[in-house]
């Protein structure tokens, strides 16, 4: 099979869009849209089918050889391995229900073709990230999906506030890729080459476990993959980025690009391994994050806002599970956490569209009963993110990784202590959201009922959100790991300690403790007793705002950074180099009119400056003398 | 013999586009037009043909002029040289067409001007005697001269006179550095000749030659321009009529890098060496300070005027890394950045046309109006921002990557550049194309004249970001000849170069 193919598909539909635009008729629009990604995850399926049984394969394909240059010869060339497959499969197969969503979702938008053109090369992008074989090509579908990120974050272009969040996207995310770059640097400095399998063989040659250039090369990508994925302290931009319409949220800032930083070191997780204590700074950073974000998310009334810090938090549990070496634990969450958020964030779209662009959480309530389809969707993606025991996929994956946390070879008490808090306080901000949202007395009137459009997509996500996760199950019981041997060619199997095992079932006991007291939690603030969250509100205000503005990280930044450097810039506008000749200029005129002074035709200015010159020069000749 | 067609075509057809307009103004741009497309189509079919020749030289042309004193009019061809032309004339052809409605005074003279600019332009990249090459070196500052202060915009006069003045004096800094090359040569071996391949063979002592370069580098460093010789720039980009932004910017800077390629590092290697660190010091210093003025800017094409300090700073850095990487980096960057920029300048002169404003905070959401342009100013922006994909990303990349080994502290700085970089970029295309659009202004989307001048530049830089290859082999065989005398340089300065 030609997976070149895959990419190419998406980026044709884009440039026909791009290209013919508004000219096509509007039913052919979404076809191109969502066709091409839907052949797309078809080959991927049919591919994806010769790796069933024989995941060691490994497809190569060389398109074109892009730079070649003093050794230097990165090619437009794509690697598909059992690590690509699964992202493959979630770009193309979730991306395509998206696309299907967005036909009906934006089919009244002027910029109708437009977003699918954006939404098509997102697709290209991402799919170029995942499958390229050399980090020059990943970094190539790093910016891509980052322009498609901006572009759709603005998409919605006449309100200002719009192309703020979608500029802070793009530049913060840069900021991260900068530390990329100058790691891809620093690699191709050691090893003459940037393709992937030759530096990951290479690294194993050269290298030492704890050698110094491995650490800071290890965190130069971290600083990359923080700013994509939107962990500390590159986490900001991404509850602004919910500007953009809704799929574009589901897609990009949920299930696909945010997880790129995931990819990067999971990919490169070779020169990770050489470096402990960058992994245990991925550890930290992770469960920093998914602690920091999940008290964030707690207190916001924007629906989606929840949604975006709760896709923060999710996401450091990625980052903990690839600090603990738990790789396939880490992509394993990434693919349930897809599902369930993509649902969510799609459900929550319809919930806005049928509300009027309505996305105050508190204006809402009682849609249990006027979008039926809407909440149970809603509910089953919620039971995921929340991690209820056996019937979510999201109790598997993110039960994996409490467990690894722990009884990992690289796990502490802290790391568990810390994502428990984090499971708890998830199990109680989603309940809080539908419990708000969908119970309640009915505060804003439903206009529009979503068609089957965006129905089925729901419907498809929904159960793949619940039986997803039935491709692994733990030790404890059933022992079925189709999904991490799947990925066992490609990412090795973390160790579990002996101290620990044969306790497995316990800790899922307390896993399941914590995320259902988390549902009775929010279910007594929002249902049983609606004031006393209004007094607990107001009793801690500062707290609430301090969480509420995300830990206060966006007027740190604006303080530290931003400010002096828009003020700075101001200042300097008129350039104070061009002062310098400014003032030579001066000076020349300045001396122009000293000197024309003496040419003033009085003949008696004359003679006094010959007997002045006289005197002078006699003074001189005698001093000589 | 083609060389000296490229010259004379242009120079003719500027004396006859000059007369014609009398009776047909038309008819003068016609010729010019057709001038460029003549030089451009045998520019091309040299490109085609020379892939199949060995060695570094593709054409050579001598003919002595003033035997007496060693001056021959020498040209001499090869993949920079050829590169550069091509660029020359791509660009000419368009700054002919965008000058169509915009320009509708004294229309035989602008033309004349036109095109013995771009004769100069010509000459410089084409002669190999350091006699001929200031003498083109003036004959594409004085049209230049004109072009800015006959048909620019309000304070024409103040820029013209700057540019000239700037310009002039670094240039006699190196006539001096050149007679002073010529004497010496002279002195030792007693043929006082002005031919580049015979004082590459000169005999410096390392002090003199420090102060020769001196000469040489002030001529071409304030053309690229390097800070902080960069200020006559944002005041002659802004102020001149909308080719003659292009041209400045797309091909003036350029040769002051061509000049340091083919000039400075062959002739004064020791002496470029023992610089380098403070020329890369000076080049990171115009990427950063050139970024934070173009934030600050609200005249679109002062803006953009300074995007272009902030760029010229990678070709500086690039050029004294000394390595091959970061030396095709620095081709890439002058061919790319010339499109990228130009085809800026030509969004910027197309707005100026339609609603006569400069000022980016007065415009907002013509995305809305002009979505054609709005996507053809999208692919400009994010090429400036380096934008994987697109020529300027190739250029940036390697240049980078080349640096690395050289400085790391100072390719740090450079790619913290590329985040600045964004920030001016995004706020450029944030103000004029997005935000509200007021609906009450008339304001039509590019014209089919317009459409032929910006497609080639879209279709170019993509190109020329999917498949830079050829560009790159073009200038190997020249780059490569530079690096087989000087590999003991880049492993001196392996590690930490600065500081």
């Amino acid at each position: 099979m030609q997976i070149w193919l895959i990419p190419a598909l998406p980026l044709l539909g884009s440039f026909i869009l791009i290209t013919l635009g508004s000219r096509l008729p509007k039913k052919l629009i979404p076809a191109v849209g969502a066709g091409s990604v839907g052949l797309s995850a078809l080959i991927t399926i049919i591919t994806g089918y010769g790796f069933i049984g024989d995941s060691t394969k490994v497809i190569d394909c060389l398109v074109w050889q892009w730079i070649d240059v003093g050794g230097l010869s990165p090619a437009i060339s794509f690697h598909l391995d059992a690590l690509s497959l699964v992202f493959i499969f979630v770009i193309t197969f979730v991306g395509f229900l998206i696309h299907v969503y967005s036909a009906e979702f934006m089919a009244d938008d002027d910029g109708y073709a437009r977003f699918f053109a954006y939404l098509n090369l997102f697709v290209c992008s991402m799919l170029t990230l995942v499958l390229a074989d050399n980090l020059v090509l990943m970094y190539f579908g790093w910016e891509g999906v980052g322009l498609c990120s901006y572009l759709l974050i603005g998409f919605w272009y006449a309100e200002e506030k719009n192309g703020y969040a979608a500029r802070k996207a793009f530049i913060v995310t840069r900021v991260g890729d900068t530390a990329f770059a100058i790691g891809l640097f620093m690699l191709f400095q050691n090893f003459h080459t940037l393709n992937i399998q030759d530096i990951a063989h290479q690294a194993e040659q050269q290298w030492m476990v704890g050698s110094q250039t491995a650490f800071i090369i290890s965190l130069l990508l971290l600083g990359g993959a923080v700013g994509k994925s939107a962990q500390l302290p590159l986490q900001t931009w991404l509850p602004d980025a919910m500007a953009g319409p809704s799929p574009v949220s589901a897609l990009i800032h949920a299930a696909t690009m945010v997880t790129a930083g995931v990819y990067l070191i999971a990919r490169t997780h070779v020169i990770f391994e050489f470096s402990p204590d960058a992994l245990l700074i991925v550890g930290i950073i992770g469960t920093a994050t998914l602690v920091l974000a999940g008290f964030a998310a707690l207190t916001q009334f924007d629906l989606k806002r929840v949604l975006a810090y709760s896709t923060i938090s999710q996401i450091g549990y990625m980052f903990l599970a690839l600090g603990i070496g738990a790789w396939s634990s880490a992509i394993f969450h990434f693919m349930i956490h897809a599902f369930f958020k993509a649902l969510l964030f799609l459900a929550a779209g319809a919930v806005i569209m049928a509300l009027h662009h309505e996305h105050d959480m508190f204006k809402m309530g009682g849609l249990r009963k006027k979008l039926p389809l809407i909440y149970w969707t809603f509910l089953i993606g919620a039971a995921s993110l929340a991690a209820l025991p056996l019937f979510t996929g999201g109790f598997y994956s993110k039960d994996q990784i409490l467990w690894l946390s722990l009884a990992g070879e690289h796990g502490n008490l802290w790391f568990f202590l810390f994502a428990l808090l984090g499971a708890f306080v998830t199990s109680i901000y989603t309940f809080r959201m539908l419990f708000i949202t969908f119970f309640g007395n009915e505060k804003t009137h439903v206009h529009h009922v979503p068609g089957s459009g965006m129905n089925i997509p729901l419907l498809i996500l929904a159960g793949l959100s619940t039986v997803g996760g039935f491709i692994e199950l733990p030790h404890s019981f059933g022992h079925f790991t189709a999904f991490s041997d799947f990925l066992k060619p490609v990412l090795p199997s973390v160790m579990v300690l002996e101290d620990f095992e044969g306790i497995e079932w316990i800790v899922q006991l307390i896993a399941a403790g914590v995320a259902l007291s988390g549902v009775y939690v929010a279910y007594f603030f929002y249902i049983l007793k609606p004031e006393l969250a209004d007094e607990l509100k107001s009793s801690a205000a500062d707290l609430h705002s301090f969480w509420f503005s995300g830990w206060g990280f966006d007027s740190l930044y604006d303080k530290l950074i931003v400010k002096p450097y828009v003020l700075l810039s101001n200042i300097n506008k008129k350039d104070v180099v061009d002062k310098l000749y400014e003032a030579m200029v001066w000076l020349a005129e300045f001396f122009n009119r000293l000197l024309s002074y003496t040419q003033s035709g009085i003949l008696r200015w004359y003679i006094m400056g010959i007997v002045l010159g006289g005197i002078l020069l006699l003074t001189i000749s005698l001093f000589k003398g | 013999m083609i060389l000296i067609l490229f010259i004379v075509i242009l120079m003719v057809a500027g004396i006859l586009a000059w007369m014609v307009a009398r009776t047909s103004e038309t008819l003068a741009r016609w010729i010019s037009l057709s001038a460029l497309l003549v030089t451009f189509g045998l520019s091309v079919y040299v490109w085609k043909y020379q892939s199949s020749l060995e060695g570094q030289w593709i054409a050579q042309f001598i003919l002595p002029w003033i035997p007496s004193f060693g001056i021959s009019f020498s040209l001499a061809l090869d993949g920079l040289s050829l590169l550069m032309l091509m660029l020359t004339f791509f660009l000419g052809i368009f700054s002919v067409l965008i000058s169509w409605n915009e320009i509708k005074e004294r229309v035989g003279f602008f033309h004349f001007n036109l095109l013995w600019v771009l004769a100069g332009i010509t000459g410089v990249f084409l002669t190999m005697d350091l006699f001929l090459f200031y003498f083109f070196w003036e004959v594409m500052l004085i049209p230049m001269y004109f072009l800015i202060g006959i048909w620019g915009h309000e304070n024409r006069r103040y820029a013209a006179f700057k540019f000239f003045i700037f310009t002039q004096a670094s240039g006699l800094l190196m006539l001096l550095a050149i007679l002073g090359l010529y004497f010496i040569h002279g002195g030792q071996t007693g043929i006082f000749t002005f031919d580049y391949f015979q004082l590459l063979d000169t005999d410096l002592s390392l002090d003199v030659a420090r102060w020769l370069m001196l000469g040489f580098l002030a001529a071409f460093i304030v053309k690229l321009p390097v800070v902080p010789f960069h200020t006559w720039l944002p005041d002659a980009h802004s102020q001149a009529p909308t080719a003659g932004s292009l041209i400045l910017a797309g091909l003036l800077l350029k040769t002051g890098a061509y000049g340091l390629i083919r000039f400075v590092v062959p002739l004064f290697p020791e002496a470029s060496a023992e610089i380098a660190p403070w020329a890369m010091l000076l080049g990171v210093v115009g990427i950063l300070y050139g970024a934070s003025l173009a934030y600050a800017q609200t005249d679109l094409k002062r803006l953009v005027a300074y995007t272009s300090v902030s760029h010229m700073g990678f070709v500086i850095l690039g050029v004294f890394a000394f390595n091959e990487i970061a030396m095709q980096g620095v081709v890439m960057q002058i061919i790319t950045h010339g499109i990228s920029t130009g085809a800026l300048f030509v969004i910027a002169g197309t707005i100026y046309e339609r609603i006569h404003m400069r000022d980016i905070s007065a415009m907002s959401g013509l995305w809305k109006k002009a979505p054609f342009m709005g996507t053809v100013g999208l692919v400009f922006v994010l090429a400036s921002l380096g934008l994987p994909g697109l020529g300027n990303f190739v250029a940036e990349f390697l240049t980078l990557i080349g640096t690395w080994p050289a400085s790391h502290v100072l390719t740090i700085l450079a790619t913290i550049g590329i985040v600045l970089a964004t920030a001016y970029s995004l706020r450029l295309m944030q103000k004029v194309f997005l935000e509200k659009t007021e609906e009450s202004r008339s304001f039509t989307d590019f014209s089919l004249r317009e459409k032929i001048i910006v497609i080639p530049m879209v279709v170019l830089i993509i190109w020329l970001g999917l498949f830079p290859q050829p560009v790159m082999n073009t200038v190997k065989k020249l780059i490569a000849n530079q690096f087989n005398t000087e590999e003991t340089i880049i492993i001196e300065s392996d590690d930490d170069g600065v500081q």
